[in-house]
């Protein structure tokens, strides 16, 4: 029997630490969808995504009222669309196809506009690549994402190029809302399968007809038990880190066990990522102040990340019976009120930031920058990030947004989740000859394992 | 026969006379066994778990948590109700 004091602590949990399950996503291949008749592949993706995915946000709802664990987001994953749209010349009719898929579902986010072309670009990959300024600027639900690299590819130069580009473009498109469009568009390198997080989920061309993929959350949570061990030493805070997220795992397994067996799709994985949200209390930033910085981003805060991100893993990998997506804490400037202030102080820069994200996953995430800055320094910005993540054997990210017509100083209100971002400084010195040059960085000498 | 079906009944908020008799009526009406109750007074707050039997098929899960949700209304106390296996989940390996 459970005790009292357990049962309490679980609604304080909840109730004031901000205990949820960040999301279930439910990741759909489109596969069989392929043919080259451009009305036929868009009927084809719509009817087999809300078939699927018709009681995905019921059954989401109802695990949320008999647990009494709040399901913050229900979503839906699909197959990369470029592996699908080889046979018809433009991608964007499938765009506007998955975002009314995802209107009719009722979800609020589907993932997969995406393209991998870590190796090299098909023809489709380049039309998914050109399109996704118009396609992620015109729909409300749609987010894209495109691996650029991996460690065992190398990194494609000239992918990071044209990625570079339309991110300024869709900044462009999106300019009345502050460039939103690229809040809804991920860079990758290492991409993984089985992301339940948007905005870089996709269902991996490797997985099954269909998954339930879950992410659980819990920054709150940690940090209060922190508050528990003052002044210990590190081994102590390693320890009750393990304990809290192995509860918060678990709170997560039994959440896509129930979906995954009320759906009648199979269980994917529960991804370990401690995911922040902007309100108070939901904050990694803060957990790493906890352990006694004075802000996120002064010195120790690579080493305090380090450390959350291990013990994060270490407590939620016995929780589950399947570990996988991202499973690591996030760091989105935007989405997190002590990144937001740790950077309005000046404490947290975009160096700081591209250091911490060696230790944790994902990357730049939710960066927003001066409005005037070059394709070329994006897409470099790309490229340090992508090489971190290909000589690393991990994964990486950008999400940044150059807002048009702000600059340092000012920030921008992207609401809801997504948050408020300070806009901080990038490089003023030309990186435009290095991109230029295409091709490919060969991959590393990491890459030969076998 | 299907496994047993357990839930838990938290009532959190000020004392007052007949909380304990509301809740159980409730439950009685929708064919729910009570199968152990805790309950203390810290400083006029009052705070009750009950571990409750919710396998009878006459008992609607929701159902039961919108009438305990309006008793809790009424009464001016939150009363929540959620099944078992979230506690066990996080506090049993």
């Amino acid at each position: 029997m459970i005790n009292t004091s357990e049962i309490l602590e679980t609604l304080r949990m909840i109730d004031s630490e901000k205990l949820d399950v960040r999301t279930i996503t439910m990741g759909i291949s489109l596969l069989d969808c392929a043919t080259d008749d451009p009305a036929e592949l868009s009927r084809r993706v719509y009817d087999k995504i809300t078939k699927k995915a018709q009681h995905l946000v019921a059954v989401g709802e109802q695990i949320e009222r008999e647990f009494g664990v709040p399901i913050v987001n229900k979503r839906i994953s699909v197959t990369p669309i470029a592996l699908i749209t080889g046979a018809v010349p433009d991608p964007l009719p499938i765009a506007r196809a998955l975002d009314r898929a995802a209107q009719e579902t009722g979800v609020n986010f589907i993932g997969g506009y995406s393209a991998l072309v870590q190796k090299g670009m098909t023809r489709a990959d380049r039309a998914l690549i050109a399109s996704l300024p118009e396609a992620l600027s015109t729909t409300g639900r749609l987010c894209g994402s495109v691996n650029v690299a991996s460690t065992r590819a190398g990194i494609d130069m000239d992918a990071v190029r044209l990625c570079g580009e339309a991110i300024v473009k869709a900044a462009q498109r999106s300019a009345d809302q502050d460039a939103l469009a690229c809040a809804k568009l991920v860079v990758f390198a290492n991409a993984v399968e089985d992301n339940p997080f948007m905005a870089g989920a996709f269902h991996g061309p490797g997985e099954g007809d269909a998954a339930i993929n879950v992410g659980v959350s819990g920054p709150g949570v940690v940090k209060r038990a922190l508050e528990q061990v003052k002044g210990a030493p590190f081994d102590v805070v390693a320890e009750t880190i393990k304990k809290t997220a192995f509860r918060v795992t678990r709170v997560g397994q039994l959440v896509a066990q129930e979906a995954s067996r009320r759906l009648d799709v199979p269980f994917g994985i529960v991804d370990l990522s401690l995911a922040p949200t902007p309100q108070v209390g939901d904050s990694v930033a803060h957990i790493l102040e906890e352990m006694g910085l004075e802000v996120c981003g002064t010195h120790g805060s690579t080493a305090a990340l380090a450390l959350l991100n291990d013990a994060v893993k270490k407590g939620g990998v016995m929780a589950s019976s399947h570990v996988g997506g991202l499973s690591g804490a996030f760091i989105p400037l935007s989405e997190d009120i002590g990144m937001i202030h740790a950077a309005e102080c000046g404490a947290l820069t975009l160096e700081k930031l591209e250091a911490m994200t060696c230790v944790c996953s994902v990357g730049l995430d939710m960066i927003a920058v001066p409005g005037d800055t070059p394709a070329e320094t994006l897409s470099a910005i790309i490229a340090d990030e992508a090489a971190i993540g290909m000589i690393n054997n991990k994964t990486t990210a950008v999400r940044i947004i150059p807002v048009p017509g702000k600059g340092v100083g000012d920030s921008v209100e992207f609401g809801g989740l997504l948050g408020r971002a300070p806009i901080i400084p990038v490089k003023q010195f030309s990186s435009k000859a290095f991109i230029e040059r295409g091709g490919r960085i060969p991959a590393p000498l990491s890459s030969l394992r076998n | 026969m299907d496994k047993q079906k357990k839930a838990v009944v938290t009532v959190l908020g000020f004392d007052r006379k007949g909380i304990i008799a509301q809740v159980s009526r409730v439950l009685y009406e929708s064919d729910v066994n009570i199968l152990d109750i805790s309950q203390t007074i810290v400083s006029g707050l009052f705070n009750m778990v009950m571990l409750v039997d919710i396998t009878s098929p006459s008992c609607g899960f929701e159902e039961l948590a919108h009438e305990l949700d309006s008793l809790g209304e009424r009464l001016g106390v939150q009363i929540r109700i959620q099944r078992h296996e979230i506690f066990e989940a996080m506090y049993q390996v």
